[in-house]
């Protein structure tokens, strides 16, 4: 497509000097460090979002009492307004948590995981890229992404506290709460968020560019690996989805802080006191504004995790991909109707027959190519020859659990039962089937099948085993009580768990057993942090005590970013790459190997000098 | 019979895990939950057959085309379209679904309304952190209200010069409504977005600040719901319980006179 460039831009990366340790590692624009930067950064924030939960839990099952170990800390960290001497949180300090935890597991742990790191350190490998077509912007894309981090976490800290509206900052309550406070957390919320759009756009631009400028030579459309068609879709969803909430957020700044009414109705009643604003927003306004990224969002947050785990089931079966071709119409299909189902979000805010049927429909029609997707890694598996790695086992988990969290959707589509399901914990349930053991699972996957590429070692895979098995265990423990909860009518963002909603005398409300899984819930929140030791202590133990790599391929896979050196240098290949088939071929009839690599020549050559592919 | 028995089984054992079915659903105390409850369980259904499916044929494939028993892969795989079909099946049942039960549904819940005539009409005034149920009295006639008479102590600004302003009254979290007869709230908040839920009723409504939406529902089974604030409204967002008294006709009738009559004795618009 573009040979001389390539050829460029090759001879320049492979004359490029080595830079000093704060161009190398801090202010880097190549695109693997910035995709292990990402990494590092996203992988404390996924953290920092199980901690938060962690504390919220603890009230949760027991409201009330002070959280053991870390309340006294907070006390001291937050002040006495949050958390009491003896360390139970405050109703507002819940809802901060809350808030963040949503936020900080979005924004700032999975999106950048996902395609930060994964997008940023797969993609130009896999395309046989010297690098991102911008590789400054690139690095501004993190530093943006690191600004919005910081201010997220300053928040915690300010009079007030950090935004407590949800992570969805529904106005009027988001302009409302602290409002005597100025700048509030509300204000970090959305400054962060708009330094985290901008690296978003920033990263959907360059990954746009680069797949399609930048593809070696002979990798036509039908040829790219699913998990660049994922990145590549994921980017256009963040590119067009984005902008609105950027705009939103801006007016509801002007909202917060210069008093204007873009989301605020006229007559508003805020503690007996007429509020003196002018009044004719909106709030409606502001849902809209936010779903329609939001929405798009939710595929943000899967379609790289499903990437990831095509390449680890195509390398692990042994087997080309089943249905690649219907694979890729059904993750465009979903690009384009995620941006018309977002208002299966409101179905409760007063909507009327005809809109409320087009946005069911479009939603059951959407359920229709994420199936297609499913159902296509599934049929993979029949008559490969399935190993059983770590990679491999959290590839495999993902399919059942992302089948969960697909079909438990179906029910909230349908705006009928969503009248029973709206706001429980169903809902969470659901959704966080699909992002938790669904794309996190996804996302160990990718760093247990790269990390050997990135780091020239294999992390362990005993650890890697006990890590998937106890991490598959919990998270069913965390979340399946959680569908019957919300079938029991349990409200989500409840202080007390719900406790307020008890049976009492006559009245049936929620019964101590449906209360009492908040326990249950709790321990499984908790075991599940524990369980990620093994993964944290694997992680660096291997970077310098690991298995060495014996080969630049260590999984025998086809794809190209295991056609450089390892760890690639700056500017990735070290030879001419051109590819000449399609991203799966493994087990080709006739062929002496069971995986053909997509640049290796059709007629058999005697083996250059260098070639670092060994067999 | 058997058939029917059959699918029953499945959805139940979507729920084998912790050994309860769909119908863990709070009682259905309306005339039109049924409506929902069923979609909910046919969906179910829906879910459990693709899930078992699914999931049978995963441990199935993963034993059976484990290295250890097929040493080579086989490069083509799956040649059958039965994938196809069951995919058009999916779109199908879902299509059944919602054209034979969502959307009716949903037109009955927010279209088709009972006149107000034959109906309890009460306005539900949602605030941080209570629900303010505003009852027009025994002549049914809602005071006018505007913004320009709010006071501290005339929250909702009715006009005092309203004659039907002293048979109002207004109850603080606990309504009551009578039972068989279908009820018409009118549903907004004062300040920030909250939700009025009463999951018994299968009746859920955003109260949002600048608009009013009507929900309605006919209580069928004498008793006490719990209201809930469905929607993240503040600091004391768990606390905003209220709860719907389901009384005999009479009861109501004689509970409206004496509060209507208190409300004009204690200067109108009783505030409770």
């Amino acid at each position: 497509m573009q040979p001389t460039l390539h050829a460029d831009t090759h001879a320049q990366a492979s004359h490029h000097e080595e830079p000093g340790f704060w161009q190398k590692y801090i202010f880097s624009t190549d695109h693997k460090v910035i995709g292990i930067q990402y990494g590092i950064t996203g992988l404390m924030f996924l953290f920092l979002g199980l901690c938060l939960m962690s504390v919220m839990r603890w009230q949760m099952a027991n409201p009330g009492t002070g959280v053991p170990l870390v309340g006294p800390l907070l006390y001291h960290l937050l002040g006495e307004s949050a958390v009491s001497k003896t360390g139970v949180i405050s109703p507002d300090l819940y809802n901060a948590f809350g808030a963040m935890h949503g936020t900080i597991m979005v924004f700032l742990a999975i999106v950048p995981l996902a395609f930060g790191a994964f997008g940023n350190f797969v993609t130009p490998l896999q395309i046989g890229a010297p690098d991102m077509t911008f590789p400054r912007v690139n690095m501004v894309s993190y530093q943006f992404y690191f600004m919005g981090g910081i201010l997220m976490l300053a928040s915690f800290f300010i009079p007030g506290g950090a935004a407590k509206s949800g992570w969805t900052s529904y106005s009027p309550l988001a302009t409302i709460a602290d409002m005597n406070l100025r700048p509030n957390g509300q204000t970090f919320w959305i400054i962060g968020m708009v330094c985290l759009i901008n690296s978003s756009l920033l990263g959907a631009v360059n990954f746009i560019t680069t797949i399609i400028q930048l593809r070696a030579k002979g990798l036509s459309w039908m040829r790219l690996p699913f998990f660049c068609w994922a990145q590549f879709v994921t980017a256009f969803l963040l590119l067009l989805a984005f902008p609105p909430l950027e705009a939103a957020a801006v007016l509801q700044l002007m909202d917060n802080l210069l008093r204007t009414s873009f989301f605020l109705p006229t007559g508003l009643v805020v503690s007996g006191k007429l509020l003196h604003i002018s009044g004719g927003g909106s709030p409606l306004l502001w849902q809209h504004l936010f779903w329609f990224l939001a929405h798009p969002e939710v595929y943000v947050l899967i379609l790289p995790g499903m990437g990831i785990v095509t390449e680890v089931i195509a390398n692990n079966t042994r087997k080309p991909i089943w249905g690649y071709r219907s694979m890729v119409y059904s993750i465009l299909a979903i690009g384009f109707l995620s941006f018309i189902v977002w208002a299966h979000h409101m179905y409760l805010t007063g909507m009327g027959v005809r809109i409320a049927t087009f946005f069911q429909t479009t939603t059951m029609v959407i359920s229709i190519p994420s199936v297609v997707i499913l159902t296509a890694l599934f049929i993979s598996l029949w008559g490969g020859s399935i190993r059983i790695n770590t990679p491999m086992l959290f590839a495999l988990g993902f399919l059942p659990m992302f089948g969960i969290g697909g079909l438990t959707g179906l029910p909230l589509g349908f705006n009928a039962s969503d009248i029973h399901l709206h706001d429980t914990y169903y809902v969470i349930a659901h959704f966080h089937y699909i992002v938790a053991p669904g794309t996190i699972f996804a996302l160990f996957a990718g760093i247990y099948y790269w990390y050997p590429k990135a780091t020239g070692r294999m992390l362990s895979e005993y650890w890697g085993k006990v890590h998937f098995a106890l991490s598959f265990v919990f998270m069913n423990l965390v979340f399946m009580p959680m569908f019957i909860q919300g079938m029991a009518g349990m409200s989500r963002r409840m202080y007390d768990g719900g406790a307020t909603y008890a049976s009492n005398g006559d009245v049936v409300g929620l019964s101590p057993y449906i209360i009492g899984l908040n326990t249950s819930v709790s321990h499984a929140v908790w075991a599940l942090g524990l369980a990620q030791i093994p993964f944290i202590i694997n992680f660096f133990w291997s970077l310098n005590w690991g298995k060495k790599v014996t080969s630049d391929n260590p999984w025998e896979a086809t794809t190209l970013e295991w056609q450089t050196p390892t760890p690639p240098p700056h500017g990735n290949f070290d030879k001419e790459i051109e590819v000449v088939r399609g991203p799966y071929e493994y087990s080709v009839p006739g062929k002496s190997r069971d995986f053909t690599p997509q640049n290796e020549p059709d007629q058999p050559e005697p083996i250059p000098h260098g070639n670092p592919v060994r067999s | 019979m058997f058939f029917g028995s059959f699918l029953l089984l499945l959805p139940a054992t979507w729920y084998v895990y912790h050994g309860i079915t769909p119908t863990n659903m709070p009682p259905d105390a309306s005339g039109q939950g049924a409506g929902v409850d069923q979609l909910i369980f046919y969906v179910h259904i829906l879910m459990g057959l693709l899930f078992v499916g699914w999931i049978g044929y995963f441990f199935y494939v993963v034993m059976r085309f484990h290295k250890s028993n097929n040493p080579k892969a086989d490069y083509v795989g799956v040649k059958s379209h039965a994938s196809t079909y069951l995919e058009g099946i999916v779109a199908a049942f879902e299509a059944v679904l919602l054209i034979g039960f969502a959307i009716p549904v949903w037109s009955g819940a927010v279209d088709k309304f009972p006149s107000e005539k034959d109906s309890t009409v009460i306005k539900v005034i949602a605030q941080q952190f209570t629900w303010n149920g505003w009852y027009p009295g025994p002549h049914g006639k809602f005071c006018t209200n505007d913004e320009k008479f709010i006071t501290g102590d005339n929250p909702f600004g009715l006009d005092k010069k309203d004659p039907s302003f002293k048979e109002n009254f207004f109850v603080n979290k606990d309504l009551v409504v009578p039972v068989d007869k279908p009820v018409i709230a009118f549903i907004s908040s004062m300040d920030v977005i909250h939700c009025f839920a009463c999951k018994p009723m299968r009746v859920t409504q955003d109260a949002i600040p600048g608009m009013v939406f009507p929900a309605h529902f006919t209580p069928k089974k004498l008793g006490i719901y719990w209201i809930n604030c469905a929607q993240l409204c503040g600091m004391g967002h768990y606390t905003m319980r209220g709860s719907i008294k389901v009384v005999t006709q009479p009861e109501y009738d004689k509970w409206v006179a004496e509060k209507s009559k208190a409300a004009a004795g204690g200067g109108g618009g009783g505030f409770e």
